[in-house]
Order: C-alpha cells, then sequence, then structure tokens
C-alpha cells in the first residue's frame, strides 16, 4: 500500500480512450452511441501528430473517397485526390465535432496503472479513474533509427521523418536516405528535386503502381477484398504487421513512385545500410534480390488482381492488363560510401514503433512489444486501436477504423457488462 | 486448385523445421547456436580444415562424422593444388546453402524439384592480394550466381523459390555484408 497521498481524481468515467485521432474518435462514437461515460485525452489538438510530426509535402497514400470514418465520408470535390496533411488535420477535426467527442485537449497521459476496479491514468493534468482504457496512441510515435547508426562520424546531419520537413532544413551537399518504405522514396524525390544529390539504401521494400489498368491501386486492393484479409488468415501475422508501407506517393498526377522513377531522376540506388565503419557507410550486395523479391511480389499482386477481375466480370469495365518493367539495377552498385566527405545528411526513412512509456501494465513481452490480441490487450479492460493489421489489413487505414471499432468497442461492452456484474466496481460506479 | 494435387517430394522435413521455427521463438536461448571449424596447417599453401562439433540447442552438438576439407592453391600458384583454394570453399558454401534454401522452400510452397544446378563465379584481381595495387581490394569483386532449375513451377514460381533462399540465407548475408571477425594468437 503506497503511503503516499492519491491526489483527488480530476474525473471518474467508464473508459478512458487515449489519443484523439481518427481511432480514438471512432471509438469515442461507439461509446457515446452506448450512452457509455467516457473522455479522450489528448495531448495537444485533434490529430495531434499530422499537425505537429509530418513533413509538409506528405498526401495519404489512398484516395479522398476511401477516406470515410463511422457515419463520415469525404464529401469534397476531388474524390479521385489525395488529402493533404492540413486535409487530413480538417477531415479529423470535422469528425471530431461530428460525433461530439468530449475531449481533453492540451493533456499529455503521463502513466496508466491498475488501480481497484480498473485503471488510474495520470496526466499533466490531474488523475482520472475508470474502468477500461483503450490506447489510440498511434504505431507512428518514435522513429526507428538503426544500430548501425551509433558508429555515425561527427559532422553529419542526422533527420527523422518525423523532424523532417523540407529540404530547405538541409545542407547543400549530397544526402543518404536510408529506407525504401513510401516515407523514404518521397523523401528521396523530394530532396534530388531540391537539387542535393541523393543516395538511397534500399532493403526489403514493396513496390505497386499507383494506377493500374486506369483504377488507383487501393481500389484494386479494396475491391478485391486483400485490405480486408484478417490477421489470422495469415500465416505469419508478425511478418504481416512488420511489412514496411508499399512504395507509393499521393500526387495531382497519380504518379508512379519507384526506384526506376526515382533512378531516372538521378537518386542512386544501393544496398541497404549494412554497417557504418572508418566513416564509410557500408551497403548490402543483396540490392538486386530485394529488388528481385519486390518486383516478383508485385506481379504476383497484378495477377491476383487480373484473376479477380476476370472472376467477378470487371475485366470490361478497366483497362488492359499491364506489367511493369523490372527494377533496373546497374552494374555494380556501390558498398560504400564517405560520410562528412561525401555525404552531409542522412534522413531515416527507418519506420516508426509505438510509444507505451506511459503504460505501467505488465504487458510487454521480452521484445517490449505489447501482448495483445487483435487489440485486447493481456489485460483486463485494456484495448489498443490503430496499429498496422490490428485485425485486418486496412486497420491503420483510415477507413480501417470503422470494423476494427465495431468489434473491439463490442468486446469492451461485454467487459464492462461482465465487470459489473462481478462487484468489482468499488471505486467507480457501473452505467 | 487441383484436388488431387499431388505433395512435392525433395526430401525436407519442412513439418521439423516449421515445428523448430515455433520451438525457437518460444526458447531463444535454444537458437543460440556456435558453428565451429579446426584448421591445421600441412605444408606450403595446404591445411587441413575438420568440422566435428558445433553448439546448439543449449547443448554441444556433434555432426554424424568429422568431415575434413583440403584447402590449397593452384599450380599457377606455384603450389601443390592438393584441395580448392580457400576462396572457392566460399562459392561452395554459398552454393551450398542457397540449394538447401531453395530445397526448403521448395518443399514449403509444395513444388516438385527434379534438378537444381547452379554456376558460380566470382572476378578477383590478384593485384590486391599481391599488394600491387591498394585500390584493388583483396577479395572478390562480385559473384555471380546462376541456377538452372526443372520443377514443377512457372519462371516466375522458380525465381521467387531462388530470391526466398537468398532472403533466409546465412552465406548470401555473411558475403553481401560486414561482419566482424577477431583473430587473436598462442604461442604453442
Amino acid at each position: 500500500m503506497s503511503l503516499r497521498v492519491q491526489r483527488r481524481p480530476a474525473g471518474i468515467v467508464d473508459v478512458v480512450v487515449i489519443g484523439a485521432g481518427h481511432s480514438g474518435l471512432a471509438m469515442s462514437r461507439a461509446l457515446s452511441q452506448r450512452s457509455i461515460e467516457h473522455v479522450v485525452i489528448e495531448r495537444g489538438e485533434v490529430a495531434n501528430s499530422w499537425r505537429t510530426e509530418r513533413w509538409d509535402s506528405l498526401r495519404l497514400l489512398t484516395p479522398n473517397w476511401m477516406s470515410r470514418l463511422p457515419g463520415f465520408e469525404y464529401r469534397g470535390r476531388d474524390p479521385d485526390g489525395y488529402m493533404t496533411v492540413d486535409e487530413v488535420v480538417d477531415f479529423v477535426a470535422g469528425y471530431a465535432a461530428y460525433v461530439a467527442a468530449p475531449i481533453i485537449a492540451g493533456t499529455a497521459v503521463t502513466r496508466v496503472r491498475p488501480a481497484t476496479g480498473g485503471y488510474r491514468v495520470s496526466t499533466t493534468r490531474g488523475d482520472w479513474l475508470c474502468r477500461a482504457v483503450v490506447a489510440a496512441t498511434g504505431a507512428f510515435n518514435v522513429p526507428v533509427i538503426p544500430l548501425v547508426a551509433d558508429g555515425m562520424p561527427t559532422g553529419v546531419a542526422q533527420f527523422t521523418a518525423r523532424d523532417y520537413r523540407n529540404p530547405a532544413q538541409l545542407d547543400d551537399g549530397a544526402v543518404l536516405v536510408v529506407g525504401a518504405s513510401a516515407t523514404g522514396l518521397q523523401l528521396a524525390q523530394e530532396i534530388q528535386s531540391s537539387g542535393r544529390q541523393v543516395t538511397l539504401a534500399v532493403g526489403e521494400h514493396v513496390r505497386m503502381p499507383r494506377v493500374y489498368r486506369g483504377r488507383d491501386v487501393q481500389w484494386w486492393m479494396l475491391n478485391s477484398g486483400i485490405l480486408d484479409q484478417r490477421i489470422e488468415e495469415l500465416d505469419d501475422p508478425q511478418r504481416g504487421r512488420r511489412l514496411p508501407s508499399p512504395q507509393l506517393v499521393g500526387t495531382p498526377e497519380r504518379a508512379t513512385l519507384d526506384l526506376n522513377a526515382l533512378q531516372a531522376q538521378g537518386v542512386e540506388t544501393v544496398g541497404r545500410l549494412a554497417g557504418i565503419r572508418d566513416g564509410k557507410a557500408l551497403f548490402s550486395g543483396s540490392l538486386r534480390n530485394v529488388c528481385s523479391l519486390a518486383d516478383l511480389k508485385m506481379n504476383r499482386l497484378l495477377d491476383a488482381f487480373d484473376e479477380w477481375a476476370d472472376c467477378n466480370g470487371i475485366a470490361a469495365d478497366v483497362e488492359a492488363a499491364e506489367r511493369f518493367p523490372a527494377t533496373a539495377i546497374g552494374a555494380s552498385p556501390r558498398l560504400g560510401c564517405d560520410l562528412g566527405s561525401e555525404i552531409k545528411t542522412i534522413v531515416w526513412a527507418t519506420g516508426f514503433r509505438p510509444d507505451y512509456s506511459w503504460l505501467d501494465v505488465p504487458v510487454f513481452d521480452r521484445k517490449g512489444h505489447l501482448r495483445h490480441d487483435r487489440g485486447v490487450v493481456d489485460a483486463p479492460g485494456l484495448y489498443v486501436l490503430g496499429l498496422p493489421f490490428l485485425r485486418r489489413r486496412k486497420s491503420s487505414f483510415i477507413h480501417g477504423a470503422e470494423d476494427d471499432v465495431r468489434e473491439l468497442s463490442s468486446d469492451l461492452f461485454d467487459y464492462l457488462d461482465r465487470t459489473c456484474n462481478q462487484g468489482r466496481t468499488s471505486v467507480i460506479a457501473c452505467n | 486448385m487441383n484436388v488431387q494435387e499431388r505433395k512435392a517430394e525433395n526430401g525436407v522435413n519442412v513439418e521439423a523445421l516449421l515445428g523448430a521455427r515455433e520451438a525457437l521463438t518460444e526458447t531463444p536461448e535454444a537458437a543460440a547456436f556456435k558453428w565451429r571449424a579446426t584448421s591445421e596447417w600441412i605444408n606450403g599453401t595446404h591445411s587441413r580444415a575438420t568440422v566435428d562439433g558445433f553448439f546448439g540447442l543449449g547443448e554441444e552438438q556433434k555432426h554424424r562424422q568429422a568431415f575434413q576439407f583440403d584447402a590449397d592453391h593452384p599450380e599457377v600458384f606455384a603450389a601443390e593444388d592438393n584441395g580448392a583454394t580457400p576462396v572457392e570453399f566460399i562459392l561452395v558454401g554459398l552454393a551450398g546453402c542457397l540449394s538447401a534454401g531453395i530445397a526448403s522452400v521448395a518443399q514449403n510452397r509444395n513444388i516438385q524439384l527434379r534438378s537444381v544446378k547452379a554456376t558460380l563465379e566470382a572476378g578477383m584481381d590478384l593485384q590486391g592480394i599481391l599488394g600491387i595495387d591498394d585500390a584493388v581490394r583483396n577479395g572478390f569483386e562480385g559473384i555471380s550466381v546462376h541456377y538452372e532449375i526443372d520443377a514443377d513451377a512457372t519462371p516466375d514460381e522458380i525465381a521467387a523459390l531462388v530470391a526466398q533462399s537468398q532472403k533466409r540465407s546465412a552465406v548470401f548475408d555473411i558475403v553481401t555484408n560486414p561482419t566482424d571477425v577477431n583473430v587473436t594468437t598462442s604461442k604453442a
């Protein structure tokens, strides 16, 4: 028993939702519809990561017509376009107003720990007591920087995808972009276009055309059922969840962004950054193979689209099937380059991880990953939302929140009902 | 899909491999292996290496028998050519690793293999090891591997087998990425 005097709680509710992004707001709506007393605690403003942690030119990878949340859809004049960061902020803020979410803004959660009958959620503005917690804090909180970065010589500026905004931040010299997901390719293209020579270190990646047979590739992914694929259908769920974002960019021209396009612009491709030694970056000799893997995988995806179109009588409504040139790799990709004398800046586009440093509940595995079954965390009344492939391939997409929230809120309602009947509510009132 | 599809038989016990993958996910200590070789100089550029024991699954393990490998250099190096050149062992190791991977992946994907032939070639400029030109590295300029595979599969499926094998190959990783090497000495 702690002898420390507990502060008087700021409030007592059934559920605390942490994070007022699209997932948290969709959950808030589901709770409101059941008249479950809750608050949505937000460290900044609605859609905070979009407001404060993304680069200037970023657009959604999905077309506007796909952006929908429970009871709310895109009503703008450009259904085939891709939202800018500001438009995403407006869309999510519009949703917050639409669902009249009980948001406690400007309040950071500092700690969540078990308490009688539920949890104590400590924030920068007081503690909340609740029976259940939904972590809707997102998957892209902390940039992941590979361990090889430890050997970085001084004098090389380093940026992550979280603190990069635009090329004007960078030295005029050559730039090494590490990572070949959507982020790495987009930043490589933007920086190369700014007149700086870019070298792109490429590991395993996912290649896709922006438009296939006249339709957005996401139209194919959605309609052929790939985005609805459930995590339990995968042979290797962990791999599905680790998959990097596909090499896509949302531009008004609907242009395909792949390694061939970048190389045509003058970007030099090299293998995965394998090490830094004596002031030199060392690149893996596996570039050809990772490109070959991605090309073959893209062709299997396009084969699946074609088959789906044939089987569903769509083939006549779309353009003819096509295949794209294999990724071109030069005769001998460089295996190293000098850091400092040649490369002045490194941009790490090596992924993000969620930040659960505030979660003081024993729900982490030996690698520090949250233990959960499709969002139901391994602790009573604790849930997580919005992670890649949480329940379905679309789970981290805006339109993916609807199905996940419906299922997880249903589990949450059952939990609240169940625990209400168990007399575990000495502190917190039941509905 | 053909309901009466035959099960491929490539002599790989995939169930055991998948079982091991699951077991080693739960017990990472058991996944920590140590591979070993000993070597003894014979004469000239000839030495003989032996592999016998290794460590894995938490305990010392032994091959079914000790294997010996003679390494030497060819006569154009003014040597006696009592065995393969050490750099050729690298090619042997790479081929052995990739082919094993191809068979395993094929078995897992139910692809019947009939023949898997690899041809490997590595360019090397002797000006490196002879110290003639500091700009030339000692090792290979590059390695090319060609696989000719006869199997019940499309060319793309065959390419995917070989690509997946590279992705999961230890020797491919060792030759494509830097490895820290620690050589110590003692007086006998």
